[in-house]
């Protein structure tokens, strides 16, 4: 796992409050269908990558951040 | 109060209400940091805070930069906060007939836009905390309307608005985000009225008499306290019965 991927998936159980390990985590899994987000997650979750990794995320870019795989592509594409 | 010190940010705490309410707040327990647009202002807010820990700041809260540098500020100092209450404000009276674009804009940037400003700076912190208090400080004019008010009333009903969406929105963290409405209140602003005036203005009052500063602080301190935890959306008239919502 890279160290991205690691990052990310740390950053989601954390905002989520998931009780899973980091290599539980399903790269496939949905914030809100799968992981039980709701819309004040999911803007949260946002923030706090845009926090960890020093980028910004414009809300257009944001609203298509709905899977750890494409929070890990964005960032790793982005920041 | 909890075992931690729960810190709050009055703007506009130099004098009159706001001044009430961060004097109010800070010998309940809370660590307060009080705003003032001088820094002879901050100065003396710092000064009449000391015992507590308090600080007064420099902000204007109608300039975004401004915001950011105290928010920062306060970071680095005593932390960022978890009760906010919005106080500072200005009047520009006119007749609609007389009002140019800039006495309009300033009102609503200084009134209105400031509390989507300051919320929005400090939400953050209270969604980590899970906890918080947005605590506007209305007016009975934003119900009631007056001549030669359009800009301050449409200001005041637009936080009850504003205040309701975000009370709905923030909800599910424990935020809560409430009006304070207050009547007349006296302050140095009443104070200028003749007895004339003064008689005028009383009769619409059923209570006889004017607000003092600390009937509005003692609200503000009824909401941000765990005893008003449960209250969110909501205008709180204090204007001894004069518009009763």
């Amino acid at each position: 796992m890279s160290d991205v991927e690691n990052k990310v998936k740390e950053i989601v159980i954390e905002q989520l409050d998931l009780d899973v390990e980091v290599s539980e985590l399903n790269n496939s899994s949905s914030f809100v269908d799968d992981l039980g987000a709701d819309s004040l997650d999911t803007v949260e979750l946002v923030m706090a990558l845009e926090e960890e990794f020093e980028c910004e995320i414009p809300e257009e870019d944001a609203e298509k951040i709905t899977t750890v795989q494409q929070a890990i592509d964005y960032v790793t594409e982005n920041a | 109060m909890s075992t931690k010190q729960q810190i709050a940010l009055v703007t506009g705490a130099s004098r009159g209400i706001g001044k009430a309410i961060a004097n109010c707040l800070s010998k309940a327990g809370f660590l307060v940091a009080g705003t003032a647009t001088s820094t002879g202002g901050a100065a003396a807010i710092s000064e009449y805070l000391k015992d507590t820990g308090g600080l007064g700041l420099v902000l204007d809260v109608a300039d975004q930069e401004s915001i950011d540098a105290c928010l920062k500020q306060l970071k680095e100092t005593i932390g960022l906060p978890t009760v906010l209450v919005n106080n500072a404000g200005v009047t520009n009276d006119k007749l609609l007939m007389r009002m140019s674009v800039e006495d309009w804009d300033q009102v609503i940037n200084t009134n209105l836009s400031s509390i989507y400003k300051m919320s929005k700076a400090c939400i953050r912190g209270m969604m980590k905390a899970k906890t918080g208090r947005i605590i506007n400080i209305g007016s009975v004019i934003g119900s009631m309307g007056n001549p030669g008010q359009s800009n301050y009333a449409a200001a005041k009903a637009g936080m009850i608005g504003f205040s309701k969406s975000l009370a709905s929105e923030v909800g599910s963290r424990g935020i809560t985000v409430n009006v304070v409405a207050p009547g007349y209140i006296q302050t140095d602003m009443t104070d200028e009225l003749d007895e004339g005036q003064r008689k005028q203005l009383l009769e619409q009052v059923p209570l006889k008499r004017l607000g003092q500063p600390e009937d509005i602080a003692q609200t503000v301190l009824f909401l941000a306290s765990a005893a008003g935890s449960y209250i969110t959306g909501e205008t709180i008239h204090v204007n001894g019965g004069m518009y009763m919502s």
